[in-house]
């Protein structure tokens, strides 16, 4: 199946994925192989057969709803830490982002 | 006195007991090596030699005693996607190049308590993501045993640690391959366990349904040690079943005499090369003297399992990838962006690489209105077929073997531009992922031209002693 280099650039723009135009043109190529090969399933049967989405067998894993330190050493993660990876200004426990919203 | 970074780590565990060398010297020699050789290799992407040098002096000066770890005071690798605190874990890719956690892994906890000496991290491709460690930011890593040649990936620095005795174990992860491709391409021994069966808690997502972690060691023997003490229920996990971690070093010894061995006819055909194949039937010969039974069996699906994991995993990775927007942690934008969606496109563009870019927009395309039905959900039932093939192998024989890899190392850059060849790399080792299947990668021997070449042990779901015992024979 032939994946247009603006079907790329749609796709892109669906993943929030900054891609150049010379980008897009090497993605569609290779894509369309991709997709081509892929072509190779509608060769099985699946009428009869269920999806496997987990292979274990787990179904609806529950914990009890208490609070328990992250790590097993039972040494907290600290906030600040945690705030401390990110490269944005922090301003009162926030991390700052550009707007979301434009302001009308 | 051999050099001691060229012990297993049974070896390294009685020399410190008997007092024969310190941990620092078994440290030292590891970073002897690792000077000598990682330029060219590039199998360790940070080092953490100070730290390393320290632990293992404490470790020293504490002694051992009958109820400590065999790994207290070994030297590991770890592949840069496991968390650690403190150290940099960067998944190969820009986007995190300087990111450093605030938390180790489970596993890293677990080996920690243990006594490990970790001393440093391996190359690895971006999130885990190809079949030849050339995706990564830092640089390819070099086969150690031919550097024109590819390591295997995504794991390949781990591998390649270990093959050229840059430390003694080392950890990776396996989705597709990940684990035994590049063990198989290095020469040396790598296990991917069951589905569920080692946390995954602090070790970045790839592909959820498929991610496992395990060892990559000297021995088989040295393999069943690293995986008692990482195997086992973690709350931080919910994707573990509460199965019993036995002692896998207990597997070990017993011969393959009455084990029926099944070769599925789809491993030795069509696409495999020819040496491969006798490398590999030789080791088998050797096990069928050594009493086990060959049993002739089909795994019908085999040609699709590509497919089935070139939909499913790029679908999860999407999923997975979401999270990387720069702001939490990662690296920002550069420049200036004028809001936040913007924000965002500039973050993934400058962060990911071709390979991340190629299978975020694969998993978006299939997940997408109007697709899903056509490929994912028909990728999940094809799934199911393959899960089926085994089960039905299963009901004849205790394992199967087949080859890692359709070929020996590859050259570097041969297949770096075909994303589509590079993907068929794993064409032998995704059946049993997708199936949650355990799967050990033993060197059986080496090409005419000096590459070595593997073999795979699959066993049914949490059989990984049944992987192990086969193993040691080989």
């Amino acid at each position: 199946m032939k994946i247009s280099k603006e079907t790329v650039e749609h796709v892109a723009k669906l993943a929030r994925l900054g891609i150049s135009p010379k980008e897009a043109e090497k993605f569609s190529g290779q894509l369309s192989d991709v997709f081509d090969y892929m072509e190779i399933l509608e060769e099985v049967d699946t009428s009869k057969v269920k999806e496997t989405s987990q292979v274990t067998g787990l179904e609806n894993v529950k914990e009890k709803d208490e609070i328990v330190p992250w790590t097993a050493s039972g040494d907290p993660v600290e906030r600040d830490e945690l705030l401390g990876a990110s490269e944005l200004p922090v301003e009162s426990n926030q991390i700052l982002v550009k707007a979301a919203v434009k302001k009308s | 006195m051999a050099n001691l970074n060229e012990l297993t780590i049974r070896a390294v565990a009685a020399g410190l007991r008997a007092g024969d060398f310190s941990s620092e010297e078994v440290a030292q020699d590891c970073f002897k090596r690792i000077r000598e050789r990682n330029d060219d290799v590039n199998a360790f992407v940070h080092l953490t030699e100070e730290s390393a040098l320290e632990r293992a002096r404490e470790i020293d000066k504490k002694g051992f005693s009958a109820k400590d770890s065999l790994l207290k005071g070994v030297p590991v690798g770890l592949k840069d996607i496991f968390s650690t605190k403190g150290v940099r874990t960067t998944c190969c890719s820009p986007g995190l190049k300087d990111y450093v956690p605030p938390y180790d892994a489970s596993v890293v906890e677990r080996l920690r308590d243990a006594g490990m000496v970790m001393i440093g991290k391996t190359n690895m491709d971006e999130f885990a993501c190809g079949a030849s460690t050339e995706h990564s930011c830092f640089g390819v890593t070099k086969n150690p045993v031919d550097l024109d040649k590819v390591a295997g990936g995504s794991s390949g620095g781990s591998a390649a640690a270990v093959a050229d005795d840059m430390c003694i174990y080392s950890l990776g992860t396996d989705t597709g391959g990940s684990i035994r491709q590049p063990a198989s391409l290095c020469g040396t021994y790598g296990l991917k366990v069951t589905y569920g069966r080692v946390s995954r808690s602090g070790v970045t997502a790839m592909a959820s349904s498929w991610d496992t972690i395990g060892p990559f060691g000297k021995s088989v023997d040295d393999l069943a040690i690293v995986l008692g003490e990482i195997a086992g229920k973690d709350r931080r996990d919910m994707t573990m079943p509460d199965e019993k971690v036995p002692d896998y070093t207990a597997s070990l010894g017993k011969g393959v005499k009455g084990l029926k061995i099944g070769l599925p006819k789809e491993y030795f055909g069509e696409g495999i090369e020819k040496e491969t194949k006798d490398v590999v039937m030789a080791s088998v010969k050797r096990l069928e003297k050594e009493g086990a039974e060959i049993v002739k069996v089909s795994l019908p699906m085999t040609k699709y399992a590509i497919a089935v994991y070139y939909i499913s995993m790029p679908a999860e990775v999407s999923a997975n990838m979401e999270r990387y927007d720069g702001i939490r942690f990662g690296k920002k934008a550069s420049g200036d962006v004028k809001d936040l969606v913007d924000q965002y496109f500039v973050t993934r563009g400058e962060g990911f690489g071709d390979e991340m870019k190629r299978r975020i927009m694969i998993g978006t395309y299939v997940l997408s209105a109007g697709y899903m039905d056509a490929y994912y959900k028909k990728a999940m039932k094809v799934r199911t077929k393959i899960i089926e093939d085994f089960a039905a192998a299963f009901k004849k024989v205790d394992v199967l073997i087949g080859p890692v890899s359709p070929y020996p190392a590859f050259g570097i850059g041969e297949k770096l531009d075909d994303p589509l060849a590079m993907y068929m790399a794993d064409a032998l080792t995704i059946p049993a992922s997708a199936a949650g299947l355990p799967s050990l990668a033993c060197p059986a021997g080496s090409s005419k031209d000096g590459l070595p070449i593997g073999l795979q042990i699959i066993a049914p779901q949490f059989q990984e002693g049944l992987c192990l015992r086969v193993g040691e024979m080989v």
